[in-house]
């Protein structure tokens, strides 16, 4: 890749590539049809594509590209998580990122920079010992660190010594990064498209017609089609759309809100979080200081921002970063979640035999782009629903099996 | 600052209130019901029923709210609906 880039670089008469294909006419019937064309989506399109050779596939996307949370959410990954189950799948993902710019030959501008989570009480550590043994056990990399160590860390923290939110250690978690999300999204469409994938603009999903336990047609503002197979991954709207298909999900929608101020030099070389002030902070490669986390205290399915957790945000971010305080916010933004009830997705086989979800994404899907993408495509490639995906069935609410990972994030929520 | 009406107190600033979350049709009674009711929340994308408590005055109502245009319709005490 580093040598065509040369090439490209060094010729005199740039040929500028449209890495997008234009919406096509619809085709009456593909093998697969992927409803929602987000990250997930597109990563699953890549996969069934480059893997596992099937080309015969449609993307269908109700606005633009990636434009949904894909482009609203605040790109933070990571694995640190509390059940083994959820480790090992996280940890797939976060090593997924890792070669993911080599592999797509797209520069994602992943940068494994380490994610330094704060405790501001004692109780926070020990729970935090929990998680560092958790993730130590399944091989991530992950620590508690005393508070000189975060100070080394992030010099330029407020470490409110004596104060109502003084910080008594943190939770290191190297493997945590971040990365370019429309770049992810952008690559993995590049690749699907040049195999053949029909990557569908501007197509919404106006129903879904069953025969027996089975998908066979979808309707759609610009025609119906038939499909073999049929994946959704819709983000903020996975209720909505699986009620098309007569599915239930324990699905609940909540706004997250999130801004970013204007470019500064680099300063803050980890990604910072403080569960206690419901905010996270991370800053972009341009520079620009991302503040996350702000969850609506009610159910909502607008993307409206409100002035109240955008005030809440700003808060916790000068607490943590005082100096802030003159800095001018550049744009601000909500995006819809789908919560589930105990904070983990629901991805895998639903009651129709061939209609797949990944739903359920919530808070924390980005982190989880590559590899849901992986799994999912693996899933409806093999009709089989591999091992490290069994535990986010979604019958693990009927069977009280569930995977709580309510305490793994600082969203507030 | 949004307004919501406490059918006591009058019109207040909704950071005084919290949410319960939506009022729910399954009986967790009902054994047959149990798991519909403790992980299937209502979701509508629409009209949702639900509780709230006004916090200062812990008076325990119903609000019917507009999940997408976060329009408040009417508010009342539960059993009460006004006609």
């Amino acid at each position: 890749m580093p040598f065509s880039l040369l090439k490209y670089g060094l010729r005199s008469r740039h040929v500028p590539y449209g890495d997008i294909p234009k919406t096509p006419d619809l085709k009456r019937a593909y093998d697969v049809v992927i409803i929602g064309g987000g990250g997930h989506g597109l990563a699953a399109a890549y996969y069934l594509s480059n893997v596992h050779g099937i080309t015969n596939v449609a993307v269908l996307e109700k606005g633009y590209l990636a434009g949904g949370n894909t482009a609203r959410n605040t790109t933070t990954i990571r694995s640190n998580y509390m059940t083994p189950e959820s480790v090992a799948f996280y940890k797939e993902g976060v090593e997924l990122y890792e070669t993911m710019s080599q592999d797509l030959g797209f520069n994602i501008m992943f940068s494994q920079r380490g994610q330094l989570t704060l405790a501001h009480s004692e109780a926070t550590l020990r729970s935090f010992h929990l998680r560092a043994e958790m993730g130590k056990y399944m091989g991530t990399k992950i620590e508690v660190v005393d508070v000189q160590t975060v100070r080394d860390l992030c010099p330029d923290l407020n470490l409110d010594i004596g104060g109502q939110h003084e910080i008594l250690g943190g939770l290191w978690h190297a493997d945590g990064g971040t990365a370019r999300h429309d770049a992810v999204a952008w690559g993995y469409a590049k690749h699907a498209a040049a195999r053949g994938v029909e990557i569908h603009q501007r197509t919404e999903v106006l129903g879904l017609g069953k025969t027996g336990d089975r998908v066979t047609e979808i309707k759609t503002n610009r025609g119906t089609i038939a499909a073999g197979q049929v994946l959704q991954a819709v983000g903020g709207l996975n209720g909505q759309v699986a009620e098309l298909a007569g599915i239930k999900l324990p699905i609940r929608c909540f706004p997250l809100q999130a801004m970013v101020t204007q470019p500064l030099k680099p300063f803050l070389n980890t990604l910072v979080s403080s569960a206690n002030l419901h905010t996270y902070l991370v800053q972009s490669s341009r520079g620009e200081i991302v503040i996350g986390g702000g969850s609506d205290p009610y159910q909502l399915a607008s993307t409206r921002s409100t002035l109240d957790q955008k005030e809440h945000l700003a808060e916790g971010a000068l607490h943590l970063f005082p100096f802030l305080h003159k800095v001018k916010l550049l744009r601000q933004w909500a995006g819809i979640t789908d919560m589930t009830p105990d904070y983990s997705p629901i991805m895998g086989a639903s009651p129709l035999s061939n209609y797949w979800l990944d739903c359920g994404w919530g808070t924390w899907g980005f982190k989880a782009t590559p590899v849901a993408g992986k799994r999912m495509a693996e899933t409806i490639a093999t009709g089989r629903v591999p091992d490290i995906l069994k535990p986010f069935d979604m019958r693990r609410f009927d069977n009280f099996a569930l995977l709580n990972e309510m305490g793994a994030t600082a969203a507030s929520h | 600052m949004k307004i919501l009406t406490c059918p006591v107190n009058g019109p207040r600033n909704i950071t005084e209130f919290q949410y319960l979350g939506p009022f729910r049709a399954a009986d967790p009674e009902n054994p047959d019901q149990l798991i519909e009711s403790l992980f299937y929340a209502e979701n509508p994308l629409g009209v949702l029923k639900e509780w709230w408590r006004h916090t200062p005055s812990n008076t325990i109502l119903i609000a019917e709210r507009h999940t997408v245009t976060d329009q408040i319709i009417a508010t009342y005490l539960p059993n009460r609906k006004p006609a």
